[in-house]
C-alpha cells in the first residue's frame, strides 16, 4: 500500500474553546458551539474573517440535514472548505486530520473544528436514550432490546473473562476520572467520587452501573487548526501534530472481529509511526471514556502497559496526575462532559493545555507530548492522535 | 407476558428470505459459492471476496455464549416489561455470530461458553425472531 504523506509538523492547533458546560437550559446545541467557536478564536487571538475552512459533527438534538453549512450559516461564515464528519466519537480526531490534511493541501490555510450539543436539557432523558437505541442495528440487534451501556458490557464481560478484569477494577477508572474533574474549573461533575459509589449505583447493563456510564452534558468545543509556519506568529504557544491515524473494523458490535482485540492498536501504529514516537515519549493520555472499560482497553492497544494489565494500572494508581503516565486529566466522558461528538473533542482540547503548560492545579508536570484517542460506535471506529509542543 | 408488543422484525431486500425461514423455525446464514466462508448479517455480496454469488444454507441453530450482558435498565419503553433480560452474542457452529435473547426461566445465570440452542419467539402475528435457550447440562 502507498505510505499517506507524513502530516507530522505541519499543522498546528492555535486556539481551544469550550462553552458552558453541565445543564445550560438557556443555550441551543448551535449557540454552543458558536460560543465555544468565539472562545477558541479569542484564544488564538484571531480574527472571524480569518477562518476559511470549518468541519464539524452531527447532532442527535438539533438534528439538521446538512450541519456544517448550518453552522457556517448560523456563525456568518462563508468558507472555501466545509463538511459534517459522522463517525461517531472518532469524529474530532478524525475532523482534525482532515483539517491537517486540507490546509497541508492548501484547500484552507485556517480551520475552525466544532461539535457539540444540548443533549442534556435539549431533549428528555428518554428521548436521549432512545435516540442512542438507534445506533444497535436496526434489524438484527434492536429487535433485542439492545443499549449502548449493553454493547459496552458484553466488551467488559467478556474482558473480564479472558483477563480476569475486575468491576473494582473498572470502578477506579470512573474514580480516577472523577479525581481529576475536580481540578478542573468546568468540569460538569463537581463532587468527589468513591469506588464504593461506583459499586453500588443503580445497575444499567451488568457489569456496568450508573456510574461506569458517561455523562449526558450540555457542552460545545472548539478547536483552530492552521499552519504549522503561520502558528508562529499567533499569540497563543502553537501544539503541532505530530502523528495521527484512523483505523475502521466494524459499526455494529454483532459484526466485531474480537471484542477483544479492537481497532486501537492499528490507529496507534500509524500516529505512533508518522510522529517516529512510542508509547514510552508519550507524557500524558487523554483516552475516550465512555463507559470505564473503553480507557483500559485503549491503554492496552495503545502499548501503555500488556493486555490485560489496564484494569490495574488504573487500580494501582499509574493513571492519576504525577502517576507514570497522567490519564484524562480533565475528568474524561466519565465526569468533564460528554455531549455527542464533543465528549471526545474536549479530550483535544486538554491535551492543548496540558503541552502549553501553566495550568493552576492539574499540571502535569514537563508535559512535551500528548496521545489523544478518539472512539466511535461500538469500538468501531479510531483515530489516535499525537501532539507535541514543539517540533521534536 | 405479551411478546406480541415487542417489535416485530423489518424485512428488507437483503433479509426477506432470512425472515421468511425465521417464520418457518428454521435459522439461516449466508454461504459465499466462490470462497466458502460463511457470514451473518445478509447483504448484496460476500464481504470476503466481493463475490456476488450467495447461497443461503441452514444452520443446525447450535452455538455458545461469546458474550452477554442482563439488561437491567431497558433503552425504551417497550422493552421495561423484560427488564431483566439477556442479551448475547451466540456463536453459531458454523461459525458466524449473531445476537439474540437468551430466553428461558434459567436465563439469568448465562454465562460465556454456555451452550446454546436456537428457539423462536412469537412477534405479533405471522411474525417471530430467533432465539437461545441454554442446554441442561
Amino acid at each position: 500500500m502507498k505510505q499517506a504523506s507524513s502530516l507530522k509538523n505541519k499543522v498546528a492547533i492555535v486556539g481551544v474553546g469550550e462553552s458552558e458546560i453541565g445543564l445550560v437550559p438557556h443555550m441551543t446545541g448551535l449557540g454552543l458551539n458558536a460560543q465555544a467557536a468565539k472562545r477558541a478564536l479569542d484564544d488564538a487571538g484571531l480574527k472571524v474573517s480569518d477562518i476559511d475552512g470549518v468541519l464539524t459533527a452531527y447532532s442527535f438534538t438539533e438534528p439538521y440535514f446538512m450541519l456544517g453549512s448550518v453552522l457556517c450559516e448560523y456563525l456568518g461564515l462563508t468558507p472555501r472548505f466545509n463538511a459534517s464528519v459522522v463517525v461517531g466519537g472518532a469524529t474530532p480526531a478524525v475532523m482534525l486530520k482532515h483539517a491537517a490534511e486540507a490546509i497541508v493541501s492548501g484547500q484552507a490555510e485556517t480551520i475552525l473544528v466544532c461539535a457539540g450539543e444540548n443533549r442534556a436539557t435539549g431533549v428528555t432523558r428518554d428521548a436521549a436514550v432512545a435516540a442512542l437505541m438507534a445506533v444497535g442495528h436496526p434489524y438484527f440487534e434492536q429487535p433485542y432490546g439492545t443499549s449502548i451501556p449493553g454493547f459496552y458490557a458484553m466488551i467488559a464481560q467478556r474482558h473480564m473473562h479472558v483477563y480476569g478484569t475486575t468491576r473494582e477494577q473498572m470502578a477506579q477508572v470512573a474514580v480516577n476520572t472523577r479525581t481529576h474533574a475536580l481540578l478542573h474549573p468546568n468540569a460538569h461533575m463537581k463532587k468527589p467520587l468513591s469506588a464504593e459509589q461506583v459499586l453500588s449505583a443503580k445497575p444499567i447493563a451488568d457489569p456496568l452501573g450508573m456510574l461506569d456510564c458517561c455523562l449526558i452534558s450540555d457542552a460545545g468545543g472548539a478547536f483552530i487548526v492552521t499552519s504549522a509556519e503561520r502558528a508562529c506568529d499567533l499569540q497563543s504557544k502553537p501544539v503541532y501534530l505530530q502523528g495521527i491515524g484512523e483505523h475502521h473494523t466494524h459499526e455494529h458490535l454483532m459484526c466485531a472481529p474480537s471484542l477483544t482485540e479492537f481497532g486501537v492498536t492499528e490507529s496507534g501504529r500509524i500516529a505512533y509511526k508518522m510522529a517516529g514516537l512510542g508509547p514510552q515519549d508519550i507524557d500524558v493520555a487523554e483516552l475516550y471514556d465512555c463507559f470505564t472499560i473503553v480507557p483500559i482497553i485503549e491503554l492496552e492497544e495503545l502499548g501503555f502497559c500488556k493486555p490485560g494489565e489496564g484494569g490495574a494500572f488504573f487500580a494501582d494508581g499509574h493513571a492519576r496526575i504525577g502517576g507514570r503516565l497522567p490519564v484524562n486529566t480533565h475528568g474524561g466522558m466519565l465526569s468533564h462532559a460528554h455531549a455527542g461528538a464533543a465528549g471526545g473533542l474536549f479530550g483535544i482540547i486538554e491535551a492543548v493545555r496540558q503541552l502549553r503548560g501553566g495550568l493552576e492545579n492539574r499540571q502535569v508536570k514537563d508535559a512535551e507530548v500528548a496521545l489523544v484517542h478518539n472512539e466511535g460506535g461500538i469500538l468501531s471506529s479510531h483515530c489516535t492522535v499525537i501532539l507535541a509542543n514543539d517540533k521534536g | 407476558m405479551n411478546t406480541t408488543q415487542l417489535p416485530a422484525p423489518v424485512a428488507n431486500a437483503d433479509s426477506r428470505p432470512y425472515w421468511d425461514a425465521v417464520k418457518d423455525q428454521k435459522l439461516l446464514i449466508r454461504k459465499c459459492s466462490d470462497c466458502g466462508e460463511l457470514h451473518f448479517m445478509p447483504r448484496y455480496l460476500c464481504p470476503f471476496c466481493w463475490s456476488d454469488k450467495l447461497e443461503w444454507v441452514q444452520s443446525k441453530g447450535a452455538g455458545s455464549v461469546h458474550s452477554y450482558t442482563v439488561i437491567r435498565r431497558a433503552p425504551v419503553q417497550t422493552f421495561a416489561t423484560r427488564v431483566p433480560y439477556v442479551i448475547a452474542l451466540i456463536e453459531l457452529d458454523e461459525g458466524p455470530r449473531m445476537m439474540a435473547n437468551v430466553l428461558g426461566e434459567d436465563a439469568l445465570d448465562t454465562k460465556i461458553g454456555d451452550r446454546v440452542n436456537v428457539i423462536f419467539e412469537d412477534r405479533g402475528e405471522d411474525a417471530k425472531v430467533p432465539q437461545f435457550k441454554r442446554v441442561k447440562a
